[in-house]
């Protein structure tokens, strides 16, 4: 049997549907058995307690409260850090070998796995420092674990500003400081800005580089310096030791709207931004 | 008086010294000239792009600069105002006198030079935010945030590029949103919104259709009192009918320069003539 | 002048603390782990398969075989699946399509591991055990849940790479007669193929680097595997699993499980990296 250009593109066609519609599936499989197992047991009263008996009853408020403090540290430190650094490298240094080096360096820390942050946090803050399990060894080394993601990012955003736009503004009489930010920062903000809710979403989602440096205490953090559990750890946590299926669901349903949240912030805050711009 | 007698002294030795230019019938309508470039060359990546250039500018002229692609225009218009020098492989030798003072010297504040000596662009860049945020950006940078002075410049600039009756009702519209020829009127508006001394335009209506091209040389004629005004162009007829004194640069060497209507009817070197009879360009 | 200047120092300031702060971890890291290997020798430590920190012992090949096996068989779910998506986005769908497409996978891109490695377990394992024997926690359990898991990397990257193929390479297959997949199994994919190749070693250094749900999908056994219904431990789950209670030798050695981890992702974003250069030559 002849197989004519037209069969094999009909054939290839429907695979790639297929392929398509499988990954929609998978997406809405996942999301709706979290959802459909804790969305019932998701009430005030959960949100808002704290648990007892290991987890077993109660609530996550300080989970809740935990990966907020951590998130929102971490994010205050590594994005101003992250965007400056990227200004210099982008506007106050000239590119060579360095710049170069420098950037391949961010790429590869970009894809270190979190767990080895996880040990040098454990290792270097928890211990040497002598910062304990505490809110600001896991806020210090999720800053380092998403510091290179936001360097790339906003370096890339940077970049697509066309140089036509600096000269202009050096022709008008600005300093290089004046450019960057009222016409560079102004142009990439956008990019800058998916890049730094990346990170807001990354730093939620983690578990193994918080396990051994925020710890896992369950009382509600007040200071920094207090150990506090986030909330995937503690769906962790519950799912694997047992504890209760249905907290965990109800965590992980928790967590999935969170997650749905800022990416819905994040398409909002850009839809915003293009529209400003046009 | 010092300055304006060492720039008149200057002139008259480079005239007398150099055997390049012909310089015909400099006619000051202030007495001297507000640019004085004394032998400057320059150079891309060590290759000399302009070769020992010696030329005076004036307040109250517009000085055309004609010449085929590749002759040192751009780079020579940019080197007044030193946008070369966001460029690492740009280097010179030579000086540019601007008032007295060369600008190419260590203690010269570039940014407010930048401000005195003003440039319009070949492609009209808006920048990302509406039309009295593209004209007040200069004033912006330079320091001034009184809104009411700010209305004042971006008034003026808008007034004196032909633009103001267009705007006035949507100043706060995306610059983006205007046609080529407005757009280019606004790049004008914001450079004459830091109250320049000299304006360097170079291309300015290249793609811009004749109507928007008529206003802007019109906006141009009727600068030239207050203004040096220096217009780079590769169309001759533009050069003829649209400045006061023509200087046509070859490869990086002023060959001949002086009153446009001279120039056009009876030019003193052959290549020239040439350029502008079109057997080369 | 003097503003722009302060502003020039302070930038250099925290441009240094930030790069200093990353070469810290990586110095760190080589420091503590590099020792340890020298030590007991680059034999003993990559080829020996027997890990028995309480004798000092600290053999990291079954792992190593562990994370291998499961990158592989992540890289060919994923792969597959992650440039069919991008092929899909780019040259199939309609814009109905795309719409409802494209937020899935930067969805499925969010979803935190500890989730994945959760439905894993309660949704996989139990088919896989039940339909395919072995204990359902297994390397190919692991594969299917890092595979989805890498899909959006790939997808995105191929993306990217695709659209940066000029369309006159489209317009011009099409006109002379060629069908959209010929089109784009010839034409496209082939100027794109460097690039795509990145995507899918950087895919891959994601599965390396996984490791929640590796822990709750892999059943963590310090065996070679024999088939892929084994369960399996990889490097990251190793250390995640016992650098809570390691001390001394046993931690220097979680160290060296983490320099060899590094060293592997390095090499894969090189590779990546040149990989895109040249796909950047060509088709740009």
């Amino acid at each position: 049997m002849k197989i004519t250009p037209a069969t094999s593109q009909r054939f290839v066609v429907v695979v790639l549907w297929l392929i398509a519609a499988i990954t929609i599936f998978i997406l809405l499989f996942i999301i709706a058995y979290i959802l459909a197992h804790g969305l019932g047991n998701i009430t005030w009263s959960f949100i808002t307690e704290s648990p007892r008996r290991m987890g077993r009853q109660g609530g996550i408020l300080p989970m809740i409260v935990g990966t907020i403090y951590v998130t929102a540290l971490a994010v205050l430190i590594a994005a101003p850090v992250g965007v400056l650094t990227t200004i210099f490298l982008t506007e106050y240094t000239r590119e060579g070998k360095l710049t170069s080096f420098i950037r391949f360096g961010a790429d590869c820390l970009a894809g270190i796995p979190s767990i080895i942050f996880g040990l040098f946090g454990f290792v270097f803050f928890v211990i040497v420092l002598r910062m304990g399990f505490s809110i600001i060894s896991g806020a210090l080394t999720l800053a380092l674990m998403v510091l290179p993601t936001i360097i790339r990012t906003s370096e890339e955003a940077i970049r697509a500003v066309p140089q036509a736009y600096r000269e202009v503004s050096y022709g008008l009489g600005s300093t290089r400081w004046q450019m960057v930010t009222r016409v560079v920062l102004k142009s990439a903000l956008p990019g800058i800005c998916t890049g730094i809710v990346l990170s807001i979403g990354r730093c939620v989602s983690e578990t193994a580089a918080v396990m051994l440096t925020a710890g896992s205490a369950l009382r509600m953090p007040y200071s920094p310096f207090e150990s506090s559990r986030t909330l995937s750890l503690h769906f962790y946590i519950l799912s694997r030791e047992g504890i209760s299926m249905q907290n965990a669901y109800a965590t992980a349903s928790v967590l999935i709207l969170a997650i749905l949240g800022i990416n819905v912030v994040a398409y909002l805050l850009m839809r915003r931004f293009v529209a400003k711009v046009t | 008086m010092q300055n304006n007698t060492n720039n008149v002294h200057l002139t008259k030795q480079m005239l007398q010294n150099s055997s390049d230019i012909v310089e015909r019938d400099i006619f000051p309508s202030a007495d001297s000239p507000k640019i004085v470039v004394d032998k400057f060359s320059a150079f891309y990546d060590q290759r000399e792009i302009l070769k020992k250039i010696e030329l005076s500018i004036f307040s109250g002229e517009r000085l055309a600069i004609i010449g085929p692609a590749n002759s040192g225009k751009s780079m020579f218009l940019r080197s007044l105002n030193r946008l070369n020098d966001l460029n690492h492989q740009f280097s010179y030798t030579g000086r540019i006198i601007f008032d007295g003072k060369d600008i190419y010297d260590k203690n010269v504040d570039v940014s407010s030079l930048r401000r005195r000596i003003g440039m319009v662009y070949a492609v009209p860049v808006p920048l990302l935010c509406s039309i009295y945020d593209n004209v007040a950006y200069g004033p912006r940078v330079s320091g001034i945030k009184l809104r009411s002075r700010l209305d004042e410049l971006v008034e003026f600039g808008l007034k004196k590029a032909v633009l103001w009756d267009e705007v006035k009702d949507r100043l706060n519209d995306p610059a983006m949103n205007l046609s080529g020829g407005q757009q280019q009127r606004m790049c004008l508006a914001r450079v004459l919104a830091l109250e320049p001394e000299v304006l360097l335009l170079d291309e300015p209506c290249s793609g811009l259709d004749p109507i928007s091209t008529a206003k802007i040389e019109d906006a141009l004629l009727e600068l030239k009192s207050k203004y040096a005004i220096v217009l780079v162009t590769n169309n001759t007829k533009q050069a003829a009918r649209a400045s006061d004194r023509t200087a046509f640069f070859l490869m990086g060497q002023v060959i001949e320069a002086g009153r446009t209507d001279q120039i056009f009817t009876n030019p003193t070197d052959k290549r020239t003539e040439d350029y502008i009879t079109g057997h080369f360009g | 002048m003097k503003k722009d200047r302060l502003i020039h120092a302070a930038l250099t300031v925290i441009a240094l603390s930030a790069i200093s702060g990353l070469a810290l971890i990586t110095i760190f890291v080589f420091k503590e782990g590099l020792p340890i290997i020298l030590r007991i020798g680059v034999k003993n430590f990559f080829f020996s398969g027997q890990w028995y920190p309480r004798e000092g012992k600290f053999g990291i090949l079954s792992m190593i075989v562990g994370s291998l096996a499961v990158t592989a068989g992540a890289i060919i779910i994923g792969g597959v699946f992650g440039l069919g998506c991008a092929v899909v986005l780019t040259q199939f769908a309609p814009r109905r399509l795309v719409v409802v497409l494209k937020p899935a996978i930067e969805l499925l891109a969010g979803i935190p591991s500890v989730v994945y490695g959760f439905i894993g377990v309660v949704v996989l394992v139990p088919i896989i055990r039940q339909y395919l024997g072995g204990p359902g926690l297994s390397i190919l359990t692991a594969s299917i849940v890092l595979g989805i898991m890498i899909l959006p990397t790939v997808t995105s990257i191929s993306v990217d790479v695709i659209r940066s193929v000029p369309r006159s390479y489209r317009e011009g297959s099409i006109a002379l007669g060629a069908t959209g997949w010929q089109t784009t199994y010839m034409v496209i994919l082939k100027a794109a193929r460097s690039g795509i190749v990145a995507a899918f070693i950087l895919g891959m250094g994601r599965a390396i680097g996984e490791t929640m749900a590796v822990i709750m999908v892999a059943g963590n056994a310090l065996e070679m595997p024999h088939s892929i219904l084994d369960p399996v431990r990889t490097l990251t789950s190793n250390i995640a699993l016992e650098m809570g209670y390691a001390a001394g030798d046993h931690r220097q050695a979680l160290f060296a499980t983490g320099v060899t981890l590094f060293v592997m992702i390095m090499v894969l974003n090189t590779i990546a990296l040149t990989m895109s250069r040249r796909s950047a030559g060509k088709g740009g």
